[in-house]
């Protein structure tokens, strides 16, 4: 144990990166609970010192662990997205939470796009085809344009409004989809997703999952985007029906998809590994040297700033 | 002539060396016109020095597609040739030297491709720098679950990108680059007046100021190899380069041993020296991604330059002005 200056106990409740862990045993001592065989026994133990906990997209603080940490004060999430964290119990017991907006917004939108031109322009295919040998038995076949292509966002909020911008370079044409329309927006709001999803050729999946947005994008969405249609999520697994989406692939009704996310990570369904129209990424958006760094430190500010009775850098409750 | 007049060639012929490859992808349909006729050099069994001799009064113009060159003897060949329409933007396959003088024409597909092979080179380079194939192959091979860490890639925002050729592709490319945050910069035969972006005389210092390099230039005698071994150290081991230009503007045999050897740091490419065949060494790397040359497959790209072939031959045989007349080099 390094020599800190207080002896604040955090416990990380899955891996994040070695960076991110050395960050915080600059300041504090830090448990790691996947290095515990049994978890329960081990959150018993040290029930009355634990004060913070750190999670990721992966895993984060349940109703069950904020229960068993009397002494918690801060849950910090490495990521964006809060779905695995109880925000209502964190708000009821004053527990304050912190998560990592904005500095990930940039490359989250760049993989989406970059799922948009895989799947489309079959990218990741070709490079199969070259591999493989198959280029000298004879030419690639048609692929489809993306420039001029109508897009529909499902959630306008950061991460979306910067899709929309960058398919705005390609003269895409920008529906959305949201809660609530978005004022000074050029883009056109389909205050229903089913209509959203007939009148665009490419959805991306851009909004927070939440309890009234789990399967949000079922079967009739899916359906309504049609055989020609394209589907990203950039999202959360939960937020597409996963059986629905395979099926409508396996049977042509979905002309293609291009997914960072799945609903039991990291096991992806087995159909979709076959398929030449699908690009499948391991939950990546966020996974450049650059903004993981960034993120991590945003993890320990927010964490200093707690412990140092200084207002949070990016709160959530 | 009386007595022949129903067997003389009714319409002037235009020469096909080779099955298009629009015939093939969207059908001949396409192609067809009341101004003119297709002479198909491929259909018949005569060598093509014989079947070329026999037609030469009436080939009129010559419709090149990839691999079929036009070259001098071809063009001594057929005197009457007055026009050849490429269905390509760079003409590197036809002898322009000996079509100037000998006064043939060139049309060529103008900026038909340009969107799509914009939009294929951002998504080479996002691909490149993001892993989306090689981290597509980790899924589907089953990694995902055992080994839970794909490794980081690299974010495009801040990346200084260096355009080699900021002609019609070029100028896409760059547009769409700075919607993503890219410092764009670039090289090119002359300085364009009209655009703001930092000028390079210089491709080796366009390389060395660059974490990017996408080429987009015409394969010409100036342009070949212009991308050497200088360069790509210039370019440094953080360094991508996108090819989607064509393959000999790269010394491909040394650009393969820098990404052997780590001195640059990853390629897309979808261009090569001798296609199909492609260096085997690339196969084992993962920060390399390879494509058949297909950034212009798309229905749009393909029914657009067919409309515009047609139109240019409709054009010259009327007596009206080329289209898409190939200029000289600026």
């Amino acid at each position: 144990m390094d020599n800190n200056s207080n002896n604040i106990i955090v416990l990380m409740v899955c891996p994040v990166s070695n960076y991110l862990e050395q960050e915080i045993e600059k300041s504090f001592k830090v448990f790691k609970l996947w290095h515990f065989e049994d978890k329960e026994q081990f959150i018993n133990t040290h029930k009355d010192s634990i004060q913070a906990v750190v999670g990721s997209a992966a895993a984060g603080a349940d109703a069950e662990l904020i229960e068993s940490l009397p002494k918690l004060e801060i849950v910090a999430t490495c990521s964006v997205g809060l779905d695995k964290i109880d925000l209502a119990r964190c708000k009821e017991k004053g527990i304050r939470v912190a998560n990592t907006p904005d500095v990930l917004t940039d490359d989250v939108a760049d993989l989406a796009i970059g799922l948009i031109l895989a799947v489309l322009r079959r990218i990741c295919e070709s490079d199969r085809y070259v591999r493989s040998g198959e280029w000298k038995k004879g030419e690639f076949k048609m692929t489809t344009k993306f420039t001029g292509k109508s897009v529909g966002i499902l959630g306008m909020g950061r991460i979306g409004t910067v899709i929309a911008k960058r398919a705005e370079a390609f003269d895409c044409i920008i529906g959305y989809n949201s809660r609530t329309e978005k004022p000074n927006l050029n883009y056109k709001y389909y205050p229903n997703l089913i209509d959203l999803a007939s009148n665009c050729q490419i959805l991306v999946v851009a909004c927070s999952l939440t309890e009234e947005t789990q399967h949000i994008v079922n079967r009739q969405v899916i359906n309504a985007l049609g055989p020609k249609g394209v589907l990203i999520n950039i999202g959360r697994g939960l937020l597409v029906d996963e059986h629905e989406l395979v099926s409508a692939l396996l049977q042509g009704r979905l002309g293609g998809a291009g997914l960072d996310v799945f609903e039991h990570e990291p096991d992806v369904p087995e159909e979709l590994i076959g398929l030449e129209n699908v690009v499948l990424l391991p939950h990546v958006a966020s996974a450049t040297v650059e903004t993981r760094k960034a993120m991590a430190d945003l993890v320990v500010g927010n964490l200093q700033a707690h412990f140092g009775k200084k207002p949070l850098l990016t709160p959530v409750v | 002539m009386a007595t022949h007049h129903h067997f003389a060639v009714q319409f002037p012929q235009v020469l096909l060396l080779r099955k298009p490859s629009g015939f093939a992808m969207l059908g001949e349909q396409f192609f067809t016109s009341n101004k003119f006729q297709y002479l198909k050099a491929y259909e018949s069994a005569l060598p093509l020095h014989e079947f070329l001799t026999l037609h030469a009064h009436s080939v009129k113009a010559i419709f090149s597609s990839a691999g079929a060159p036009v070259t001098a003897e071809i063009l001594r060949l057929l005197p009457e040739v007055r026009l050849v329409v490429a269905t390509s933007a760079g003409l590197n396959h036809i002898d322009v030297v000996e079509c100037r003088r000998r006064g043939v024409a060139l049309a060529n597909a103008g900026n038909v491709f340009s969107e799509d092979v914009a939009d294929y080179a951002l998504g080479l380079l996002i691909d490149v720098l993001r892993k989306l194939s090689a981290a597509d192959c980790f899924v589907r091979q089953g990694l995902w679950p055992i080994n839970a860490e794909f490794p980081l890639g690299s974010k495009l925002g801040g990346k200084r990108v260096g355009i080699v050729g900021l002609g019609s592709i070029g100028s896409e490319v760059a547009k769409r680059l700075e919607a993503f945050g890219c410092c764009v910069s670039y090289n090119s035969r002359n300085k364009k007046p009209s655009v703001t972006y930092p000028f390079y005389p210089d491709v080796c210092e366009l390389a060395a100021n660059s974490d990017v390099l996408i080429i987009c230039c015409a394969l010409t005698d100036q342009t070949h190899h212009l991308i050497n071994k200088q360069v790509l150290l210039a370019l440094g081991k953080k360094g991508v380069i996108i090819n989607v230009g064509r393959g000999a503007i790269i010394d491909e045999k040394e650009m393969v041993g820098c990404l052997l050897r780590g001195e640059i740091g990853g390629a897309g490419l979808d261009v090569f020296e001798n296609e199909p065949d492609v260096p085997e060494q690339l196969f084992a790397l993962d920060n390399v991604v390879l494509s058949p040359h297909s950034a212009v497959f798309t229905p749009e790209s393909f029914k657009d330059v067919c409309e515009l072939a047609v139109a240019n031959l409709e054009a010259f045989f009327s007596n009206k002005p080329l289209l898409t007349p190939f200029a000289a080099v600026d």
